[in-house]
C-alpha cells in the first residue's frame, strides 16, 4: 500500500480529503505511483506532469523521507519506507511566489 | 420572471452575483475554486445552465471546468468514469490537454514564433485566457490559449483539438505582449455561422470565413508606430479586445494597445475613432445591447501606467458610433483611484434600458441598470478581477 499526499489545491480538484491510498503492481517507482494516481483520479492529469512528456510540472515537488526526489528519474525506485507504506510520498507546490 | 448572472473570474476563484431584473439587490456566490486563476466564465447561449470556465495555476496547470445546473455544481469534463472511458477502461482525463497540431494535414506545420527578445522560440501551451461557447449547440465551444492558439471542443470541452491553420497566418511574426502572446478575443457571427473573428496580443485580429479552416490577417488601417519597427504591419499589432453588435455584424470596435479603432467592413479596414478620449489606451470595449451605435471603452493613462488619467474612474461613452465620447462618472470614484480594467473584465446585459458592468483590479465591480448614466458597485472587495459575463436569464 503506496501513501500519497497531496497539496490542498489537488485534494479539492480531486474531491477528497487526507491521504490516498493506492494499489502498485511491480517496481514502486515516481511513474508507477503516477500512473496509478491519475488513473483513480483522472482530473489530476496535466495537474502534476505534462499529458505527453510525463515530465514534473515545474513548480511541482516529490519529497520524501526527508528528501526531495524531484530531481529524481521517474523510474528511479522510491524508498523501500515509501514502497512498504511506512512513509507518504509527497506531492507538494513549490514554495514560489512572495 | 427574468433574472440576471455575473459571472466572474478573479486572481483568486470565481464568483456568481444573481439579480432579479431590477437589477437592485444582488447575491454574491463564491469563491468557487478558491486559491486558482479563473480567467475566464462564459455561459452557453443555446442552454444558459451551461456554464465553462477556466481555472488555471501556475504550479497545476490548466483545468477546465463546466457546470450543467447554472454554476451549482462544476465537474471537469470527462473526468467521471461514466462520461469517457478509454480502451483500458480507465476514464481519460483530458479536458485540460491543449495539444498543438503540428502534423502536416494543417498545411504548413508552424513551430516557432517570435519571442519579446527578436529570437524564435517554439509554441509552449500556458493557459486558457477565453472560452467563447457556440451560439447555437452547447457543446461546441471555443477556448483561446496562450501561446496563442485557437481550439475547439465539439464534446463539451472534454477533448480539445487546435484549429491550425490559424497559425499560418504569419505566426512566426507574432509576438507575446506584457501578459504574454495570448488569444484572448473570440467573437462568433450569427448571421455568418462559418465567421470567426479573435484577436491576440501581439499579433492583431484575423477572420475565418470557413469555420476555423483557413484564416487571414485583417489589421489595415492599424497604426502602432511605437511597437513596431514597420507601423502598419499586416501582423504584430497589440489588440486588446474586439466587439460587435449582433444585429450589424460588419461593424466591429477596437481597443488596441494605443487607439479605439472601428470597422465598417468585418474587419477588411480599419479607421481610429478615439476622436475626444482624454487617453485612447485601454483594455476593453462594450456595445450597447440594444443601440449598436452606442461603445463604451474605459480610458487608461498609458502602457507603462495602468490606471485612469487624474485618478478618476471614468468610462467613457459613444452614441455616435465613435469620435463623440462622453465621460460617465456618476457613481464611480473621482479622486484616487489607481485601478485597472482588464480585456474581458466589462459586459453588457440585454434587459431594456440596458444593463453595463465592469470588474476592476481593486475588486471591485461596478454595475449600471442605465445604460451607463448611473453606477454602484455590488461588491468592492474582490480578489483582482480578470473577467466579467452576464447571463440574461428568463
Amino acid at each position: 500500500m503506496i501513501r500519497v499526499v497531496l497539496p490542498a489545491h489537488l485534494r479539492t480538484l480531486a474531491r477528497m480529503d487526507g491521504e490516498i491510498k493506492l494499489e502498485v503492481e511491480g517496481p514502486i517507482t515516481q511513474r508507477s505511483v503516477l500512473d496509478v494516481l491519475e488513473a483513480r483520479y483522472p482530473m489530476l492529469r496535466g495537474t502534476i506532469r505534462d499529458h505527453v512528456s510525463f515530465k514534473r510540472r515545474a513548480f511541482v515537488r516529490f519529497f520524501a523521507c526527508e528528501q526531495d526526489l524531484s530531481h529524481e528519474s521517474p523510474d528511479a525506485p522510491l524508498p523501500d519506507a515509501v514502497a512498504t507504506g511506512t512513509e507518504p510520498f509527497l506531492i507538494v507546490g513549490a514554495m514560489a511566489g512572495g | 420572471m427574468s433574472s440576471i448572472r455575473l459571472l466572474i473570474g478573479t486572481k483568486k476563484g470565481a464568483f456568481i452575483l444573481t439579480s432579479d431584473g431590477k437589477r437592485k439587490q444582488w447575491a454574491v456566490n463564491g469563491p468557487h475554486f478558491g486559491g486558482w486563476e479563473l480567467y475566464h466564465l462564459k455561459g452557453s447561449p443555446a442552454d444558459p445552465n451551461r456554464i465553462f470556465a477556466s481555472q488555471t495555476s501556475s504550479w497545476y496547470g490548466q483545468v477546465i471546468q463546466r457546470s450543467d445546473d447554472g454554476g451549482k455544481t462544476w465537474n471537469p469534463p470527462g473526468t467521471k468514469p461514466e462520461d469517457l472511458m478509454g480502451p483500458d477502461g480507465m476514464p481519460k482525463g483530458e479536458s485540460n490537454m491543449f495539444l498543438y497540431n503540428e502534423s502536416a494535414e494543417t498545411g504548413q506545420p508552424l513551430t516557432t514564433h517570435q519571442h519579446y527578445d527578436g529570437t524564435q522560440r517554439p509554441w509552449e501551451f500556458k493557459r486558457v485566457w477565453h472560452l467563447e461557447p457556440s451560439l447555437t449547440d452547447p457543446d461546441t465551444v471555443y477556448a483561446g490559449a496562450e501561446d496563442a492558439a485557437l481550439f475547439k471542443s465539439v464534446d463539451g470541452g472534454t477533448t480539445w483539438k487546435e484549429l491550425a491553420r490559424l497559425r499560418s497566418a504569419k505566426g512566426q511574426l507574432w509576438q507575446p505582449g506584457a501578459g504574454g502572446m495570448c488569444l484572448h478575443t473570440i467573437v462568433l457571427d450569427r448571421a455568418h455561422p462559418d465567421r470567426i473573428f479573435v484577436a491576440i496580443s501581439a499579433a492583431g485580429t484575423f477572420r475565418s470565413d470557413d469555420g476555423g479552416k483557413t484564416w487571414r490577417p485583417t489589421n489595415r488601417g492599424l497604426v502602432s508606430k511605437y511597437e513596431l519597427p514597420d507601423p502598419d504591419a499586416e501582423v504584430g499589432h497589440c489588440v486588446h479586445c474586439i466587439t460587435m453588435h449582433p444585429s450589424r455584424p460588419n461593424v466591429l470596435f477596437m481597443q488596441k494597445h494605443w487607439d479605439v479603432l472601428r470597422s465598417d467592413d468585418a474587419g477588411d479596414s480599419w479607421h481610429e475613432i478615439s476622436g475626444n478620449l482624454p487617453s485612447d489606451f485601454g483594455f476593453p470595449i462594450a456595445v450597447h445591447a440594444h443601440e449598436p451605435n452606442t461603445v463604451y471603452v474605459v480610458p487608461i493613462k498609458s502602457d507603462s501606467e495602468h490606471y485612469p488619467p487624474d485618478g478618476k474612474l471614468r468610462v467613457y461613452r459613444s452614441r455616435t458610433g465613435g469620435n463623440g465620447w462622453e465621460a460617465l462618472t456618476k457613481g464611480l470614484p473621482q479622486q484616487d483611484c489607481y485601478v485597472n480594467i482588464l480585456r474581458d473584465a466589462m459586459a453588457v446585459d440585454q434587459f431594456d434600458p440596458c444593463g453595463i458592468y465592469f470588474g476592476t483590479t481593486g475588486g471591485q465591480i461596478y454595475a449600471s441598470a442605465d445604460a451607463g448614466d448611473n453606477w454602484t458597485p455590488i461588491v468592492r472587495d474582490l480578489p483582482p478581477v480578470l473577467s466579467v459575463e452576464v447571463q440574461t436569464l428568463s
